[in-house]
């Protein structure tokens, strides 16, 4: 994350969101009937003047919590918008990828409840930004403001604290490549198999007793075709290795280590070098087996530094 | 529409609960009666592209929803003075919003509910009214 992104956005604290903005319409009863309608709330006092003047509001009165609604400023807002400290605050985190916004908090506190006529005034001050956060949405920052409503008289009738979160929306998953499962045959399915128990086996020549590797039906050195295996200690060290850059593939994350490593055992077998930086890597570092699940398919023996 | 008075109600008390259900149209009609005109709030393409799996109720409409929740039990001579809210779990179309809610505190004629609106992913709405009831 950027200090100067956070050092920009913390400049921004105490200033005016905006200029102060004078609700399109005063408080009617229109718009008091939309938002009982929409939120199922049958009290009276919001639509019915008769019972309205028998409560203690003693007319009708706009919901409470309605108190926002009527200085939003709506499909077309006003030319004005693009001024003051929030529009700031929105461009600099859209350009930084903050791109998505979700409301996380409010605190509303009436001074009186709303009458028709009431012309209502929101004054915004941008309260606090918080450093980039780790959230279930994806990364941003939580964005607070502070808004005093004001009627015609100039009169404070409610106050509200608003918190977002402009975050950025998490990539768009691409379904990842498997990396291909190594075949299995009849001559090698011994090896895949201990692989699955978490063994490293070695074939062995039941004749001459060498052992071999890759697989293969017949002994290189005496052609006996009956063999057996050992139990590799899964100990060695890098014989030899390379940091391969072109072509990429996508089942593997780069750079990465292909080396040959060499079994205490005497047989060298085909591998990666893994948990370390691959420029890190030296002919003879000391290495020990890592069974590891590439996917939810796939085991591979691959090779860790062995630890000091 | 029956009103409590503050002799009425004591600490701990249950509201009764509500069930709201989350449908495409209440999330619509409440960010247009609030004109709340963001895109996640009526576009479900939109919302996709932001993030969200669907269009989601915005927290307007939620207040709207805590004022009448409150209102529904207290009735119309109550006077809320304070709507204090979290949200966390979207509410998306489809789910219901159950809304509970019980008196945490009553001093010098003001009351306090703590109350919460789940849906299935968890808890949309967490918080607490203040309010005046007459004597």
């Amino acid at each position: 994350m950027s200090d100067a992104l956070l050092d920009k956005l913390r400049g921004l604290v105490g200033k005016p969101a905006g200029p102060p903005f004078r609700a399109w319409d005063a408080v009617n009863q229109a718009m008091i009937r939309h938002w009982c309608d929409a939120v199922g709330d049958t009290n009276p006092i919001y639509t019915d003047p008769v019972e309205a003047a028998a409560s203690v509001h003693g007319q009708i009165v706009a919901p409470p919590t309605m108190l926002q609604a009527w200085t939003m400023k709506g499909l077309v807002p006003p030319p004005s918008d693009g001024d003051g400290a929030q529009a700031e605050l929105m461009a600099l985190l859209d350009g930084a990828g903050f791109t998505s916004v979700v409301a996380t908090n409010c605190e509303q506190e009436y001074t009186r409840y709303l009458h028709i006529g009431d012309e209502l005034t929101a004054e915004s001050v941008i309260e606090d930004v918080s450093p980039e956060k780790h959230t279930g949405l994806g990364d941003g920052h939580f964005i607070t403001t502070r808004t005093d409503f004001r009627d015609q008289n100039g009169d404070t009738v409610g106050t509200m604290r608003f918190r977002i979160l402009k975050f950025k929306p998490p990539e768009k998953q691409e379904k990842k490549v498997p990396r291909p499962a190594p075949p299995r045959n009849q001559d090698n399915a011994f090896f895949w198999e201990g692989v699955d128990r978490g063994e490293l086996l070695i074939q062995r020549c039941s004749a001459c007793g060498r052992l071999r590797h890759p697989p293969r039906p017949m002994c290189p050195n005496c052609q006996s075709l009956d063999w057996d295996t050992v139990k590799s200690t899964g100990r060695g060290e890098v014989f030899s290795f390379i940091i391969p850059h072109y072509p990429q593939v996508p089942f593997l994350d780069y750079p990465y280590v292909v080396a040959v490593v060499a079994l205490e055992e005497g047989t060298r077998l085909i591998s990666n070098v893994i948990d370390i930086d691959p420029h890190a890597v030296e002919i003879g570092m000391p290495v020990e087996v890592r069974f590891t699940k590439v996917d939810d398919e796939l085991t591979l023996p691959l090779f860790a530094p062995v630890k000091a | 529409m029956k009103s409590l008075t503050y002799a009425d109600v004591a600490e701990g008390d249950e509201l009764p609960a509500l069930d709201v259900p989350i449908t495409r149209t209440a999330i619509v009609a409440g960010a247009i009666a609030s004109r709340d005109y963001q895109d996640v709030h009526h576009d479900p393409e939109l919302a996709k592209e932001r993030g969200s799996k669907d269009v989601f109720m915005n927290i307007l409409t939620t207040n709207g929803y805590v004022g009448r929740f409150v209102t529904d039990w207290a009735g119309p001579n109550a006077v809320l003075k304070k709507v204090a809210i979290r949200l966390g779990a979207p509410n998306y179309p489809g789910d219901t919003m159950r809304m509970t809610g019980r008196v945490t505190r009553k001093t010098d004629g003001e009351v306090e509910v703590a109350l919460k609106g789940a849906n299935s992913l968890g808890d949309h709405v967490t918080g607490t009214v203040t309010l005046v009831l007459p004597s």
